[in-house]
């Protein structure tokens, strides 16, 4: 009976997870959406614990069980309650590391678990009692798990600034070499004989983190939202490898979900930014950028002081403020919604224009805007803002870079050209905040400084807004 | 090949699974605007911690002396959670800023 109680307790579970995603790409929906999957998660856990027969035996250890989710639960509940909206990015990558790190010790276990089976029936090697498709599962469990690991945590360092690009000749033979090395090691693990095997096995593992490594060193941090979901959907299918070594249905619909959608999702990120998949896999951004920009040539820009810019702004009609990474990464969000209230005040229409990557993930703009309390409908989706553009008097461009930068359409040779961008030059007046005139996150140089009518604002987002608020009152 | 052939055939129901997930994963998520990308994606995140299970199952059948297996999946049920609880968590974070505004 009790296993009849757990089984419907997993189609419960899978259930909920399939509508959970369907509701989580509808925004009216999608807050309900995620307490659905998580009430059908937690089900899906209290069930597993007290109603899950090994070999007709309830589960043991369960004391062990339950220290390890409280602190698994403290600990998930406290980074995940004070990170900051803007780190947020490389929280996830952490969560799906730890997915990846689970899924590959239990592939581990398990592996460990049929070694001493084998051993104790006295057998050679592995063929001889386990099917193929048995060990294929295993240790493709083990191998993604590992990649995912490995590789959310080096995404994770690069979002949080720890750990740099690394990029050297030969990386990508380098890397496919590794990669071949490690489906070697997992074949050679199944064919020889018992003791050797069990070496190899832990060979396997270890070369699958360090192609995690080398997989992600090279993409460069622009990219690094398509990794972590890629990650994200590897992760999945190694859960799902779980699923297939229990025959666990709940486990095995999360994860093939998670990895189809996931590889989807990933795609359309690609998509977002007009980038292939292959594109970015071979992280070729950031070597062929500089030498376009080395060609490019370096016209004047005029700058503009505060006091200007707030004059200008103040008696305009109509403001578009283009809000980007260096907004996040400053934290000016709060100060960004702040201007905002205080033009409309003094009868400027003021709108946000969001290009679909700004921020450092797709969508992640509409969180941190959101975040600040900034109405919905001021946000402006680019096809939209697009239009309003040359009816615009003053644009403001915080932080923002590469989706405004003109190369896009008009220079076959740039790395970014045929992204979709924000015409932000067609406004009457451009004014750019930049720390400086360093180039952006691509690292590619952009024309719109220099055009007649961009000014630039140099300083740090936050202050330049407090600075600009302040002038506007006391104007 | 037979064996390959006796596997699909012996995990049959699995494999119908498997390939009807695949395309109801790309059909759930097809239409989802850009603004949703990173809250699903978190979202996702949340729901691959079902490996979780594994982890308890592992650790559930663990015997008393067999500290590696104990150690082992004591740190897989502790990674699991984190991914499971931090995961939802976030996602409610975001998305719960979305829903005053609606």
């Amino acid at each position: 009976m009790g296993i009849d109680l757990l089984t419907v307790f997993y189609i419960a579970a899978s259930v909920t997870f399939i509508l959970g995603l369907k509701m989580l790409s509808n925004p009216a929906t999608a807050r309900r959406g995620n307490l659905i999957a998580a009430g059908g998660m937690t089900l899906a856990i209290i069930g597993t614990i007290f109603l899950y027969k090994n070999e007709g035996s309830p589960l043991h250890n369960l004391g062990w069980i339950f220290l390890g989710i409280f602190i698994g639960g403290l600990i998930g509940t406290m980074t995940a309650r004070k990170v900051k909206m803007t780190a947020m990015p490389e929280m996830v990558s952490l969560f799906n590391g730890m997915g990846g790190a689970c899924a590959a010790l239990i592939s581990l276990l398990e592996f460990e678990h049929l070694f001493e089976a084998n051993r104790s029936e006295g057998l050679s090697s592995f063929s001889g009692l386990v099917q193929p498709g048995f060990y294929l599962t295993i240790v493709t469990g083990v191998i993604i798990g590992t990649v995912s690991f490995a590789g959310s945590i080096i995404a994770w360092g690069k979002l949080s600034g720890n750990v740099k690009d690394i990029v050297f000749r030969g990386q990508h033979l380098t890397n496919i070499l590794f990669l071949a090395l490690v489906l070697a090691a997992a074949i050679y693990t199944y064919q020889t004989d018992l003791d050797e095997a069990h070496i190899y096995f832990f060979i396997t593992a270890g070369l699958a983190f360090f192609y995690g490594i080398l997989f992600v060193l090279p993409i460069g941090g622009a990219d690094m939202p398509v990794v972590i979901s890629l990650l994200n959907s590897f992760t999945g299918v190694a859960a799902a490898c779980g699923g297939f070594l229990y025959n666990n249905k709940a486990m095995l619909t999360g994860g093939i979900l998670v990895g189809s959608a996931g590889t989807l999702l990933t795609i359309m990120m690609c998509k977002a930014m007009n980038r292939s998949l292959l594109n970015v896999l071979i992280g070729s951004f950031g070597a062929s950028a500089s030498s376009s920009a080395e060609n490019m040539e370096q016209g004047s820009y005029k700058s503009i002081s505060l006091s200007d810019a707030a004059m200008v702004m103040a008696y305009s009609q109509k403001v578009l403020i283009v809000p980007g990474y260096g907004l996040a990464v400053a934290q000016a969000q709060y100060a960004c919604h702040e201007l905002e209230k205080l033009l409309t005040e003094k009868g400027v229409d003021v709108k946000y224009a969001i290009h679909p990557v700004a921020g450092r993930m797709p969508g992640h703009m509409n969180v941190l805007l959101a975040e600040a309390d900034v109405s919905y409908d001021l946000l402006l989706e680019m096809e939209q803002a697009n239009e309003e553009f040359p009816a615009t008097d003053v644009v403001l461009v915080l932080g923002a870079n590469d989706v405004v930068n003109p190369a896009a359409k008009k220079d076959p040779s740039s790395p970014i050209y045929g992204m979709p961008i924000l015409d932000v030059e067609l406004a009457k007046t451009c004014i750019v905040n930049k720390r400086s005139m360093k180039p952006g996150y691509a690292g590619i140089e952009n024309a719109l400084f220099f055009q007649p009518r961009t000014s630039m604002l140099f300083g740090d987002a936050k202050k330049v807004l407090q600075n600009l608020i302040g002038e506007i009152r006391v104007l | 090949m037979s064996q390959i052939l006796h596997w699909v055939s012996d995990n049959q129901q699995i494999l119908y699974i498997v390939i009807l997930m695949i395309f109801l994963g790309v059909e759930v998520i097809g239409r989802v605007p850009a603004v949703l990308h990173t809250p699903l994606m978190s979202g996702a995140n949340a729901i691959h911690g079902v490996v979780i299970i594994g982890a308890i199952i592992v650790m559930g059948k663990a015997d008393q002396g067999n500290f590696l297996a104990l150690g082992l999946g004591f740190l897989a049920v502790i990674l699991g959670t984190i991914n499971v609880v931090g995961g939802f968590v976030v996602t409610d974070r975001m998305l719960e800023m979305f829903k005053k505004k609606t």
